[in-house]
Order: C-alpha cells, then sequence, then structure tokens
C-alpha cells in the first residue's frame, strides 16, 4: 500500500494551531468541546501543581511536565472506544488523567505515597493502570513502542477488536527499536496506532539537529504504513484524525502513523533551563496556539457556553487539583515492607 | 624445530630493506637457511646479535622501522622478522606452555601510581571538572580522540561533564547524536576499529542497556575473534548506579555486569584525582574501556596534583586508609560509606582499612588479599544487587587465595535485592548505607 504522507516542509517552522485554516476543521458537538476544554485544563491545572509540588520538595527525581501538549492526549483519547489501550513514555501524567485515572491518586504517586497507582513505588515515570487500559509510563526512550506493538500483537490474537494507542517523542523516533517494531506491525497487520508527539525537541535537541528525514509522518514509509501530519495544537484536529487511524487500526489494515505537531512550553524536565530555544517561541505558542485558550475562545465567540457555564468548568476542575494535591501530600509514605514485595510473583 | 643460531646478520642497523630482503641467515640442526624482511623500511634496531645460539621459534630478531618512525618508537614498532621459516608447527615459544588448570595466567601486577613530586600544588576540583579536564588534554594530546554522545556539545552535557569542549574542539569532535545508543554505540566501535579513538558518552548508563550488544559482543570480543588483528581503542563512559529518586528504570548499578566480560576493562573511580589519572589512561588504552562515573559524586571536590599530564594505571587499587582490623574494600560512591563506616568504627576502638578498588577489571585482588590477609576479616560494599555481584567475586577469591587467614567468613553489603522503588523512604532501605557497614564489620569482630 503506498504511503500517504502529506509532505509538509518540516524544517521550517510549520503552522500549528489556529493560523492552519481553523475554521476548515472538522466540527465537535458543543458537548465534545466543552468536554475537550474540561479534559484539556485538568491536564494543565494538574500539571502545574505537580510542578509546585515539585518546588517544594514533595516530588523528587525526574518530572515531565505535559503543558502545551493536552490537545492531543485529550483529542486521540476522543477518537477511540471504551478497552483501546494507551502506552507512552515518561511524559505521561496528561495520558493518565485522560484515560480516566483518578488525579488524586497519580499525585499520590508523585509524591511516592502508598496509595499511588504504583504503591509509591514506580513514580511519574513508571504508573499503569490495567483497569483503565493504560500501560505506562514507561522511562527508556523508544522502549514503549514495541511494547505498545505486542499490545496489539495480543488484540490481533484475540480478536477483541481493540486497537493500542502507542506515543512516542520525536526524539524517540530516532531509536532502532521502532523501525523493527514497524516492520512487524506492518507485516502482521497489528491493529496499533503510532502517535508521533512532536514537540520539536528531544531534550536540548532539535528536530534539525538529530533527523535525516524530519518529515516524521513518512517516517514509515518504507514499510508501507500510512501516515499524515496533525497539528497538534488543536484538538479538532487531532480527533479528525485519530478517527481516521483508529478505523482503519481496527478494520485490521494495519498501523497507521499520526505526527502530532505540537509544542511543550516547560523544560524537559523540572531541572532544565531550556536554553536552547528563545523565549519568544516559547511566547507564540503561548499567545497564538494555545489548545485551550483556542478552546475557551471558541467555546464563547461562538455561543456554546456562557462564560459562567465556563467559569464552572475552571472551579470544578480547580478543585480536583487541590483535592488531588491535598490528599498526596498527606498520604503515609509506603510501608517499609513494601520494599520486598511485587519482585516476583 | 625448535631452535636455531644467528649465523649472520646480511644487513646492518640505518640499512634500507624492502620486504623479501634477505637481511640475516640462521642455521639448525637441518639446514642454514635465509630470514627476509616482510616490512619496507628501515632496519632501526638488532635484537638478536651475530652469533647467538639456541634462539627460539618466533623470537623476534629485529625491528623495521617504517617510514617516519624514530628509534624511540621501539615499543610501538612491530617485529619485522623471525627467525626460522615455518616448515613444521613450530611450538609457540613465547606463549606461556599450556595451562595446567583452567584458570588464567595471572595478569602482570600494575605498575604503582606515579609519584608526586614533593612541593606539587594541589588544586581543589570536583570530579566533574576533573573528567572534564581528562578528556580536554588527550584531545589537545591527540587528534585522533573524539567526544561522541547524546547532548554532550551544544548543550554542555546533561550533566555538564563535557562543558566547554564543543567550544575547544568545535563539531567535528564533539559531537551530538541522536537517541540512538545500539546505532552510536556501534558508530564508534566501527570508528575504533577504524582507527580512532571515540569517547562515547552515555547519558547513564541506564541507557547503555540499548546499546550492550555492541560494547559486548563488537568491542569486547573482536581482538581476541581476529587474533589480535583488530583493535577498539574507545571509552563508553558516564554516570552509572542510582542517583537520587529516579526509579528503577534509571537507577542500576553496571559494575558487576560489564567487569564480567573478559575483553572489557572497567574503571569505578572515586576521587577527582583519579578521575582524571584513570580517564586519561583509558583514553590511552588500547582496549575498550567501561568508564563509570557516578552522578552524586560530580559535584563532590578533592585535591588533584597539579602536573603536565597526570596519568594512573590501571588495575591498581588504592589503600585510602590503613587499618588493621577489618577490611573494608569499595569503589565509586560505595567509598562514601566505606569511608563513613570507617569513621564511625575508629570513634569504637576499631580500626578500618579501606581500599578503593578503582579498576574492576583487571582487578587488583592482590591488594585485597594481602589486606584481609593482615586484618583476618573483609567486607565488600557496593550498590548493585548481591547475587553475582562484584562482592560475591571478591569474597569467592579470598576464600580461594586467603582461607586459612580468615577469623570471619568475607561479608557482602550491597544493594537490596529488589528493583529500585521511588518512595522516598523505600529508596533509603534499598541502598547501603553506612550504619550497615558499621554492623556488618562489628558482626566479623564478634563484637
Ligand atoms: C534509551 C534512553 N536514552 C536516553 C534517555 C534520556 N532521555 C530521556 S527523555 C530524552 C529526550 C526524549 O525526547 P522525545 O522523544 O522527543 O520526547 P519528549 O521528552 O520531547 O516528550 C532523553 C534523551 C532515556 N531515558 N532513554
Ligand atoms: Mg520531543
Amino acid at each position: 500500500m503506498p504511503a500517504t504522507a502529506k509532505s509538509l516542509d518540516t524544517t521550517k517552522d510549520r503552522p500549528r494551531g489556529k493560523d492552519q485554516g481553523a475554521a476548515a476543521r472538522p466540527p465537535m458537538s458543543a458537548e465534545q468541546e466543552k468536554l475537550a476544554f474540561r479534559e484539556m485544563l485538568l491536564i494543565r491545572r494538574f500539571e502545574e501543581k505537580a510542578g509546585q509540588l515539585y518546588g517544594m520538595g514533595l516530588i523528587g527525581g525526574f518530572c515531565h511536565l505535559y503543558i502545551g501538549q493536552e490537545a492531543v492526549v485529550v483529542g486521540m483519547q476522543m477518537a477511540i472506544e471504551e478497552g483501546d489501550q494507551v502506552i507512552t513514555a515518561y511524559r505521561d501524567h496528561g495520558h493518565m488523567l485522560a484515560s480516566g485515572m483518578d488525579p488524586k491518586y497519580v499525585m499520590a504517586e508523585l509524591t511516592g505515597r502508598r496509595s499511588g497507582y504504583s504503591k509509591g513505588k514506580g513514580g511519574s515515570m513508571h504508573m499503569f493502570s490495567i483497569e483503565k487500559n493504560f500501560y505506562g509510563g514507561h522511562g527508556i526512550v523508544g522502549a514503549q513502542v514495541p511494547l505498545g506493538t505486542g499490545i496489539a500483537f495480543a488484540n490481533r490474537y484475540r480478536e477483541n477488536n481493540r486497537v493500542c494507542l502507542t506515543y512516542f517523542g520525536d526524539g524517540a523516533a530516532n531509536q532502532g527499536q521502532v523501525y523493527e517494531s514497524f516492520n512487524m506491525a506492518e507485516l502482521w497487520k497489528l491493529p496499533v496506532v503510532y502517535i508521533i508527539e512532536n514537540n520539536k525537541y528531544a531534550m536540548g535537541t532539535s528536530i534539525e539537529r538529530s533527523h535525516a528525514q524530519r518529515d516524521l509522518s513518512k517516517r514509515g514509509m518504507s514499510f508501507g504504513i500510512p501516515g499524515e501530519q496533525v497539528d497538534g495544537m488543536d484538538v479538532r484536529a487531532v480527533k479528525a484524525a485519530g478517527e481516521k487511524a483508529v478505523a482503519f487500526a481496527r478494520e485490521g489494515k494495519g498501523p497507521y502513523i499520526l505526527e502530532m505537531l505540537t509544542y511543550r512550553y516547560r523544560g524537559h524536565s523540572m531541572s532544565d533551563p531550556a536554553k536552547y530555544r528563545t523565549k519568544d517561541e516559547v511566547d507564540k505558542y503561548r499567545k497564538e496556539h494555545d489548545p485551550i485558550e483556542m478552546v475557551r475562545t471558541r467555546l464563547i465567540e461562538e455561543k456554546r457556553a456562557s462564560e459562567d457555564e465556563v467559569k464552572k468548568i475552571e472551579n470544578e476542575v480547580k478543585n480536583i487539583v487541590n483535592e488531588a494535591a491535598e490528599f498526596a501530600s498527606h498520604e503515609p509514605e509506603p510501608d517499609a515492607s513494601e520494599l520486598w514485595t511485587d519482585v516476583t510473583r | 624445530m625448535e631452535k636455531g643460531n644467528l649465523a649472520k646478520w646480511v644487513k646492518n642497523e640505518g640499512d634500507p630493506v624492502k620486504a623479501g630482503d634477505v637481511i640475516a641467515e640462521i642455521e639448525t640442526d637441518k639446514a642454514t637457511m635465509e630470514v627476509e624482511a616482510v616490512d619496507e623500511g628501515t632496519l632501526g634496531k638488532i635484537l638478536v646479535p651475530e652469533g647467538t645460539q639456541d634462539v627460539a621459534v618466533n623470537t623476534p630478531i629485529a625491528i623495521i622501522f617504517a617510514e617516519g618512525e624514530k628509534a624511540g618508537d621501539v615499543a610501538a614498532a612491530k617485529p619485522a622478522a623471525k627467525p626460522a621459516p615455518k616448515q613444521e608447527a613450530p611450538a609457540p615459544a613465547e606463549t606461556p606452555a599450556a595451562p595446567v588448570s583452567v584458570s588464567a595466567p595471572a595478569a602482570a601486577p600494575a605498575a604503582s601510581d606515579p609519584e608526586v613530586p614533593a612541593g606539587t600544588e594541589m588544586v581543589t576540583m570536583t570530579v566533574r571538572e576533573a573528567l572534564r579536564d581528562a578528556m580536554a588534554e588527550e584531545m589537545r594530546r591527540d587528534p585522533s580522540v573524539f567526544v561522541m554522545g547524546e547532548e554532550v556539545a551544544e548543550y554542555q552535557g546533561a550533566y555538564k561533564v563535557t562543558q566547554g569542549l564543543l567550544q575547544e574542539f568545535g563539531a567535528k569532535r564533539v559531537i551530538d547524536t541522536p537517541i540512538t545508543e545500539h546505532g552510536f554505540a556501534g558508530v564508534g566501535v566501527g570508528a575504533a576499529f577504524a582507527g580512532l579513538k571515540p569517547v562515547v558518552e552515555f547519558m547513564t548508563f541506564n541507557f547503555s542497556m540499548q546499546a550492550i550488544d555492541q560494547i559486548v559482543n563488537s568491542a569486547g570480543k573482536t581482538l581476541y575473534m581476529s587474533g589480535g588483528q583488530v583493535t577498539a581503542q574507545i571509552v563508553f563512559r558516564g554516570p552509572n548506579g542510582p542517583a537520587a529518586r529516579v526509579a528503577a528504570q534509571h537507577s542500576q548499578d553496571y559494575s558487576a555486569w560489564y567487569s564480567h566480560i573478559p575483553g572489557l576493562k572497567v574503571i569505578a573511580p572515586y576521587t577527582a584525582a583519579d578521575a582524571k589519572g584513570l580517564l586519561k589512561a583509558a583514553i590511552r588504552d588500547p582496549n575498550p574501556v567501561i568508564f563509570l562515573e557516578n552522578e552524586i559524586l560530580y559535584g563532590k571536590s578533592f585535591p588533584v596534583p597539579k602536573l603536565e599530564d597526570w596519568v594512573l594505571p590501571i588495575g591498581k587499587a588504592r589503600i585510602a586508609r590503613a587499618g588493621k582490623d577489618v577490611t573494608l574494600v569499595a569503589w565509586s560512591i560505595g567509598m562514601n560509606y566505606a569511608l563513613g563506616a570507617a569513621e564511625e568504627l575508629a570513634k569504637e576502638g576499631i580500626e578500618a582499612e579501606v581500599i578503593d578498588l578503582r579498576t574492576l577489571r583487571p582487578m587488583d585482588i592482590e591488594t585485597v588479599v594481602e589486606s584481609a590477609k593482615k586484618t583476618n576479616r573483609c567486607i565488600t560494599i557496593e550498590e548493585g544487587w548481591p547475587q553475582n555481584g562484584v562482592g560475591a567475586d571478591i569474597a569467592a577469591q579470598i576464600m580461594e587465595r586467603a582461607f586459612d587467614w580468615l577469623d570471619a567468613p568475607v561479608t557482602r553489603v550491597s544493594g537490596k535485592d529488589v528493583p529500585m522503588p521511588y518512595a522516598a523512604n523505600l529508596e533509603k532501605l534499598a541502598l547501603p548505607s553506612v550504619p550497615e557497614v558499621v554492623e556488618a564489620a562489628k558482626a566479623v569482630l564478634y563484637r
């Protein structure tokens, strides 16, 4: 099958967000748009709070915030069905919240407390909820790609009609195991959608300095995997592209690649001063392409929601996050005996 | 035929020779034969003078310098001519006799640390700075040395160890790679096969697991598999072992993993002086060297002698603190626990001898055994897991070599036998600690 990758020149600063013919975007219903707003805002506020708790020393180690990229995971989540699986790397808090995991227990894992999703043993980068079909939370760049492919393998084996969303970064897209996975996924027509969250940087390395083929949607071409670039700052575009790709995979046609053009506002992790990019670049995204602001503006301008309604959602989200932080700050640490549990079964 | 007499030199030192030129005549019990040069160049040095009797087969008899080489390069030049033609399978006169046991021939003892001349200025610097200086000095000295890894150039190193190198040496020699560990480790090994001297940084050694096949199978074994033809002069370096709160996938000690592999050398320094002297030695060593640093030690300061060229011998332990009651063996950050425990024990009148192994392969077991024979007790300390750990090997070797001197079993203090947990309290429990070392020392002293 020929690749259907659209070719955009990724060496330039491509349009992400509203200036890309936004009016032509596939519409969402008012309810969907409000839901997207709420889900994205929850991630934004949760991440801001996590950043604060990190500053207070309640969270330690590595903590990678998802701020700026919310439309990707929320739009994709709106494109899948109950029972479809999600797997990603260490920038994972957003994926967990979007999968319906409880913010209280996610935050408690971040603070290393016993009620966290991994009993405090995994931390920010390693968290799972089989109940919510969230398979982690992986700290090794690229490792989740074969894993997600394997989950899709099990789907096909069981003929359960499920699709696995396998997320990875632009940096991860250079790992060899990604291409080993692509080959098997296409060879065996596995129901997997590869979502490349291209936020332009892998730590301090821009895509221009590390990628020979910068149009990442074409990275599956030699295997015959179709791919496309998507404005990952616009939740409507993400959802529409997601629905198409997920349907393709579910119909047994094999894997699909979605390159999400997105941006992270914060440093790579809490310790990154992010000197490799200009403040102007960050400001431009925040001001002109913010995925949440765009939806808020639309809701109000198009009179899909009143100011009051929006305020209500904002307050609700704020309360959830405060409650989660409060909970996570006061839960006890794991019992010392937990050191020895769960090593083998 | 195993030996012969060197009857006559046909050429003299300084004479030009071409491959195939007869340079000497050899008499054996069967015949007189001519020895031809195998290389082109100048007959630089006659190693076996005319008239020498009973020269064993395969003994180098002269050195031929290739163009541009001179007498000072004798050690590096390859023996040019061997006395007898190989009509029969010659006895390998140069290699040791077939070993009678399965154990390998003992390695020659490593040289001691170079003397620091009296009056040498000591500069206080961090381990991070010492490592950077070591790389910079070697890069100035040898244009075939280059540094490669993730974020080593423009970002100045994820842990700032390569700070300033891009500015001084430029992008040709300080190279940012994509996140492709298996790929760039292999590229490094290939470049080393072709004669360059790469210093490959792993952002942390956790990510070297992506590349472990190239490290073990390509770097570690090719010299052997090629019968000594292909060398891989390469250093793999980066922070090893648990940092703080980074959980299971980012908190592993690879000391035991890599020191298991014949063909690799493994270095794990504690002080800045050792970090500098041993990294310089590692870059010069013709073998693949795994250089295990530690993130928590990067910021720790130590005195380093201000000398033109501070290079330390690989394979030599250092007695960091002398004592007579119990031997504590550690390396890298393990030294923090060992020295801390020695301090505590001293308060109770127990004199611990602390050995900093510095190199894990080849290991200076002699120094450890000598100390254990003196104190009759030994504790090993490591952050890695106990099973098949470095401590397990030290215990076995002491048992084999000093069993009769021991007054108590050799005891291991190690990381707990679990993946590293994230929670602060559990992480603390998972790591070794000073009180654990103190307790172990007292146990072997029956106190
Ligand atoms: C195998 C491996 N190599 C290196 C790292 C260190 N590391 C963590 S995140 C990262 C950058 C990844 O960038 P990208 O895939 O673009 O994801 P993003 O952080 O932008 O979400 C690196 C190099 C790692 N965790 N695993
Ligand atoms: Mg990225």
